[in-house]
């Protein structure tokens, strides 16, 4: 398999008012060009944590990540963030927010009606063209997630990072968008990573599902590969003995192996 | 004669007068709140039915119009006997030959009400304008650096409760002449909540949004206008209004202690001359022209802030 991410001995410990505080340890993990991974874990297992460390953002206390053969050494536009609260600029138009994001990346190649085309393109993708001019408060939560995965999509990053996207909609907005994110995937071939506490989220996205042990000092407790073909559709999975089989898998590790939640971290 | 022209009065000035009070010390809350409603309300208005509007409007001008008459009934019952001060009666006869000409010019120490205003508001200018130039850059850079912002938080913490008048003779002897030491006092008293309030603002720009320029990898010059600065606008704005309202209670005082030409000064050459109706007088235009600086700011940061967001 093609290592297209590489993590490789990775620890964080964080330090506290406390003393130290390890939030992961020994994470090796990689991730192949294409392929779609789920984190899952209960709440403080560090899954947030271990995206940041693949976007850059935060540095790692032990070992190292690599990108496409190069040290991550901070965050940049080839690993696209989607954050958990959209984080779209107020005081832009859902535009002038992807906008942004292309002008950076492509800025320096292309000309003005190149970089409109491709802003055009990004929000046509997430089906937003009629809501293009609007702000961000006047536009519905799902709308803005939307958003948020048009701007990162419109950098054409290498990774896609996405860090509870879906964690703040409603059941059925959050299906339609997975929906469409699924769709979009297939389409540009993008390597995602997101983070999910959704059991059935990411059974139904992921080429492989992994699932951290509780904090602290989490790391990975067991790789779990969904080997549905593609296309997959929620109703016809539903009913599948495959599909049925993965999710208890990973609510068996969820609730059964990892199910102490407080006495751990207590 | 006295009792219509008295109320006339009452009608155009005191709104002023009860509003300031009001405002200076909500206009932090009620603005935002205006906002929203701005923009959600927008569409409903417009089926408002004319009586209603009427009466809306009714009952928003009937209770400072009535708190005006209170107040200008109970200056007249204390005044109306006699004695040092005037009553409302006398007053709007003096007013009404002060505004008759305004802009006269009799020699350096006596001339219109109008010019003096005028050269009250050019000193607050300029005082307010340096402070700006000063205090909002000074503010963004000890926002971003916590290692600047520590080192001179001490100092502003020290100097920033030093009434402003204080800095007066400082100024006289470093400037030697009277106008550049007021103005300098007015730059002195503004420049504190410009930079406190731009720091803060700094400070607290959502980390999300940071992280969104870090991810973007955006240059430092795209961070600052598209980023930091719209993030930064209304408590920026804030730190203006506050700075303002200061300023115009300062420039009284402190064009009392300096002379020339001035509002504060005038207020002084009145109280030298007895001319009691032309001090109250005074006050009025003194509330007034605040008022409307106030309101004009507030405005600004309406307009603004809606560009912005």
């Amino acid at each position: 398999m093609e290592k297209f991410v590489q993590i490789e001995r990775v620890g964080q410990t964080f330090d506290t008012k406390k003393g130290k505080f390890v939030a992961l340890r020994d994470i090796d993990l990689n991730i192949a060009q294409g392929e779609f991974i789920a984190l899952i874990g209960h709440s403080g297992c560090g899954k947030s944590t271990l995206l940041n460390l693949i976007a850059g953002l935060t540095k790692p206390t032990t070992g190292v990540l690599l990108c496409d053969g190069r040290e991550i050494a901070g965050p940049g536009p080839e690993r696209a963030v989607v954050f958990q609260n959209h984080s779209l600029l107020p005081w832009l138009t859902c535009f002038e927010n992807i906008y942004l994001a292309v002008e950076r990346v492509f800025g320096g190649k292309e000309g003005k009606p190149k970089l409109k085309a491709r802003t055009q393109a990004a929000i046509e993708l997430v089906g937003l063209a009629h809501a293009a001019h609007k702000y961000p408060n006047e536009i519905s939560g799902g709308m803005k997630q939307r958003v948020g995965i048009a701007r990162a999509l419109s950098m054409e990053p290498k990774v896609l990072l996405m860090d509870e996207p879906f964690g703040a909609l409603d059941a059925l907005t959050r299906a339609k968008l997975q929906d469409e994110l699924m769709k979009i995937c297939e389409a540009t071939k993008a390597t995602t990573v997101m983070v999910t506490h959704d059991v059935d989220e990411a059974v139904l996205l992921s080429d492989r599902i992994v699932m951290m042990t509780n904090g602290p000092a989490a790391t990975i407790g067991e790789i779990l590969e969904v080997k549905l073909p593609r296309p997959r559709d929620r109703l016809t999975l539903a009913h599948d003995p495959a599909y049925i089989d993965y999710r208890a898998a990973v609510l068996e590790f969820l609730y059964e192996k990892q199910a102490h939640v407080e006495k751990v971290a207590a | 004669m006295s009792a219509m022209t008295m109320s006339g009065e009452i009608g155009t000035k005191k709104p002023v007068d009860r509003d300031n009070s009001v405002s200076v010390a909500a206009t932090n809350v009620r603005e935002p709140a205006k906002e929203m409603k701005m923009e959600k309300a927008a569409a409903p208005v417009a089926g408002v039915p004319m009586g209603e509007k009427l009466a809306n409007l009714g009952k928003a001008i009937l209770p400072p119009v009535l708190g005006l008459m209170v107040l200008i009934g109970i200056w007249h019952v204390a005044t109306h006997k006699g004695g040092s001060i005037p009553g409302p009666a006398q007053v709007w006869d003096a007013a009404v030959v002060l505004f008759s000409d305004p802009f006269y010019r009799n020699g350096p120490n006596d001339q219109g009400i109008g010019w003096n205003v005028l050269s009250s508001l050019q000193r607050v200018g300029i005082g307010f304008g340096f402070a700006a130039l000063v205090g909002i850059p000074l503010g963004f850079i000890l926002g971003r650096f916590a290692f600047l912002s520590s080192m001179v938080n001490p100092i502003i913490s020290l100097l920033r409760p030093v009434s402003p008048l204080a800095w007066l003779p400082i100024g006289l002897l470093v400037f030697k002449k009277a106008d550049p030491a007021a103005t300098y006092t007015i730059f002195i008293c503004s420049i504190w909540p410009m930079i406190m309030n731009t720091a803060q603002g700094v400070q607290r720009v959502p980390q999300d949004y940071l992280n969104v320029a870090r991810v973007l990898a955006l240059s430092e010059w795209k961070v600052v206008t598209k980023i930091l600065f719209p993030a930064v606008l209304p408590y920026m704005l804030t730190g203006i209004r506050l700075s303002i309202g200061t300023a115009w209670l300062v420039i009284v005082a402190a064009e009392m202690l300096t002379g020339g030409v001035g509002i504060g000064f005038w207020v002084w050459d009145e109280w030298n001359n007895l001319k009691v109706e032309h001090i109250i007088i005074a006050i009025f235009v003194i509330g007034i022209v605040g008022l409307i600086l106030e309101q004009a700011l507030i405005l600004l940061a309406k307009k603004l802030t809606k560009e912005a967001s």
